[in-house]
């Protein structure tokens, strides 16, 4: 498994025979159309539409406000547009529920923490497993043969996730006790769990030191590169979001005013306007 | 001056196993009859444990304050019990099972699902509703009469620890049988809720509605899951209470005191809701019996019915020194 601290990456993230980024990218795999969300007269989102492409990582920025987490709420489901439609992998959706997102392969983590607190770090990220898990609930409580091996290859791959995140130590800790940055990565863990095509990351690295930053922004580019996960993340820090991102989605006000690749986005006259005028 | 958070509760529970060896304490109770009325106490404690910890499963996977649980166990009870009348009892059981877990579709149907962005007033309206609908229901189609659920088991009651107390102590096979009933419930539970990928479902509702969500749990299925287990833990308290006393509208009134007993427990935990319902069917029947009668006569009182306001002035107490409950968790609200 990669460790190579994100600033010694080179600039196309490939570590080992990195191919070029346009055969990396695949075509569409998701895209939004003139998305529009209200909340009683508050407009969080206006007439929003952009394309996500397979394996690639868009980065979502924008000011405090701009519609970037109802975004992400209104792709799986959370949050349902008045106006627009979803598509994902062919078929398409006024309003998407999450857990038809989740069992399609959309998987997300949240901005304020929204763990489990009553159970271990284990035990969170087992529930990423749950949708997958075929046994009867009598056969799981008596644990009798075909259960418990189920249990056990699920359990496998959670083993496999925690080694990934680096958080063993932690594994019967109840997440509630665990320091914030840790818990950022239990959320992405339980994720991860649902082995997903896409991987929606709401604020992974809010809160944390540069250290912290570092490691994150290492798990998600080795997501992104060891399965093919498409990524899309909110984010403030600037300096991440040029080092790690694809392609970029600007949000203001809940209107679009930017999409393209980093090199673009930084000259993009009304981006810049956009953060000049506003604070963090 | 700030005192530490646990001294009026430290203090409380002083004043009450104060309360419970008093009479011991003071001689003039023979232990035996005073083991008895202890045991009284725990069986009627075992039913407001059981109402209460229905209430606590549904409030902690839907944020539901569920009026009915109460009009459940009556609806049970006389489900059994009409149903016993023409099958045996255990195929009245299952039948009941069947029952509730209809019943837990339709709520989930007809009450939550429509319901489910409105305000809490408006689900618990609607539970209210369940009430009245289901005790009315209920007499329409199983009757209003009292009727019996036998289950079988010798009436006469048994003597043990004979050999500790003089005259020993008299024992209801049929409570022994229910409470041994009620751990078997209790534990099964546990299990599901500890080893099964539904059980886990649930516990994740419980903590963070969005995130069990996104992970790919129907809240609607867990709904209905919840209200079935809901279902199940009624019948076993309807059953019990209707085996000894016989089912009668007057089940339904036991809701009324799983209000109390969830304040006391906390009203998000399962360990709560037993401890609870045992500490305030202890409690009210230790004060009636051995509290009534030197009140009655000091005060020149009419009567007692100390059982009746007992759980209400406890859990009262409880709201002011401790409001989240004996186990719950204390609520940080966010600025
Ligand atoms: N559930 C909600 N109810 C009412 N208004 C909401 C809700 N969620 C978001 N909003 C409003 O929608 C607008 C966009 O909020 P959103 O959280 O999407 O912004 P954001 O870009 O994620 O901001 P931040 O960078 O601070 O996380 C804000 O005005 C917010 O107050
Ligand atoms: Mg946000």
């Amino acid at each position: 498994m990669a460790s190579l601290p994100v600033q010694a990456l080179p600039a196309s993230k490939r570590l080992d025979e990195p191919p070029p980024a346009h055969t990396r990218i695949g075509p569409v795999i998701l895209s939004v159309a003139n998305i529009s969300l209200d909340f009683g007269g508050v407009r969080a989102i206006s007439d929003v539409s952009f394309d996500v492409r397979e394996h690639e990582v868009l980065a979502i920025i924008g000011p405090n406000g701009a519609g970037k987490s109802s975004m992400l709420n209104v792709i799986n489901g959370v949050y349902h547009a008045q106006q627009g439609r979803i598509r994902f992998k062919d078929r398409e959706f006024a309003a998407m529920q999450p857990h038809r997102a989740a069992a399609m392969g959309i998987a997300r983590t949240f901005q304020n923490l929204a763990l489990f607190k009553g159970m271990s770090v284990l035990d969170n990220i087992m529930t990423g497993r749950n949708m997958k898990m075929r046994t009867g609930i009598l056969a799981q409580a008596l644990r009798v043969g075909p259960a418990e091996r189920e249990e056990m290859r699920h359990r496998e791959v959670v083993e496999h996730i925690i080694d990934f995140l680096e958080i063993q130590a932690y594994r019967k800790t109840p997440v509630g006790r665990l320091a914030y940055g840790l818990q950022k990565r239990v959320d992405l863990g339980r994720a991860l769990a649902l082995e997903p095509e896409v991987l929606l990351l709401d604020e992974p690295m809010a809160g944390m030191n540069v250290e912290e930053k570092q490691d994150m922004c290492r798990f998600i580019l080795d997501v992104n590169e060891q399965y093919g996960t498409t990524i899309v993340l909110i984010e403030h820090d600037m300096g991440v979001v040029m080092d790690i991102s694809d392609r970029i989605v600007v949000l203001d006000y809940g209107r679009k005013i930017g999409d393209g690749t980093p090199g673009e986005v930084r000259g993009n006259r009304a981006v810049i306007d956009a953060y000049l005028g506003a604070t963090h | 001056m700030n005192i530490p958070r646990y001294v009026p509760v430290a203090a409380l529970s002083a004043l009450l196993a104060a309360g419970l060896i008093a009479p011991l304490a003071t001689g003039e109770t023979a232990p035996g009859f005073w083991v008895e009325v202890l045991i009284g106490g725990l069986m009627t404690g075992v039913l407001y444990s059981l109402v209460a910890l229905g209430f606590v499963l549904i409030f902690k996977a839907s944020g539901v304050f569920n009026f009915a649980q109460g009009a459940m166990v009556l609806f049970a009870a006389l489900a059994v019990a009409r149903l016993a009348e023409r099958m045996p009892v255990w195929a009245a059981v299952i039948g009941a099972v069947v029952i509730m877990i209809a019943l837990a579709f339709a709520v989930e149907r007809l009450v939550l699902r429509p319901l489910v962005n409105q305000d809490a007033v408006a689900l618990l309206m609607a539970t209210l509703g369940i009430t009245f609908f289901l005790n009315g229901f209920g007499q329409s189609i199983w009757g209003s009469d009292i009727y019996e659920i036998n289950l079988g088991i010798p009436r006469e009651p048994m003597m043990v620890l004979g050999n500790v107390f003089e005259g020993g102590v008299l024992v209801n096979r049929d409570d022994i049988a229910a409470a041994i009933t009620a751990v078997l419930l209790v534990g099964a539970l546990a299990v599901f809720f500890r080893r099964t990928a539904t059980g886990r479902a649930l516990r994740a509702v419980a903590d963070d509605h969005q995130a069990a969500q996104s992970i790919g749990i129907p809240l609607d299925r867990i709904w209905v899951i919840v209200w079935s287990v809901a279902g199940v833990v009624a019948i076993v308290g309807g059953v019990i209470w209707g085996g000894k006393l016989g089912v009668q509208f007057s089940i339904s009134q036991v809701a009324l005191k799983a209000l109390p007993v969830v304040i006391l427990g906390g009203f998000e935990s399962v360990p709560g809701a037993i401890v609870g319902g045992l500490i305030i069917g202890v409690g009210e029947k230790m004060a009636e019996v051995f509290l009534a009668p030197p009140l009655i006569k000091a005060f020149d009182l009419a009567g007692g019915g100390i059982e009746n306001w007992f759980a209400y002035v406890l859990a009262l107490l409880f709201l002011l020194v401790r409001p989240e409950g004996l186990f719950g968790e204390r609520r940080i609200d966010r600025v």
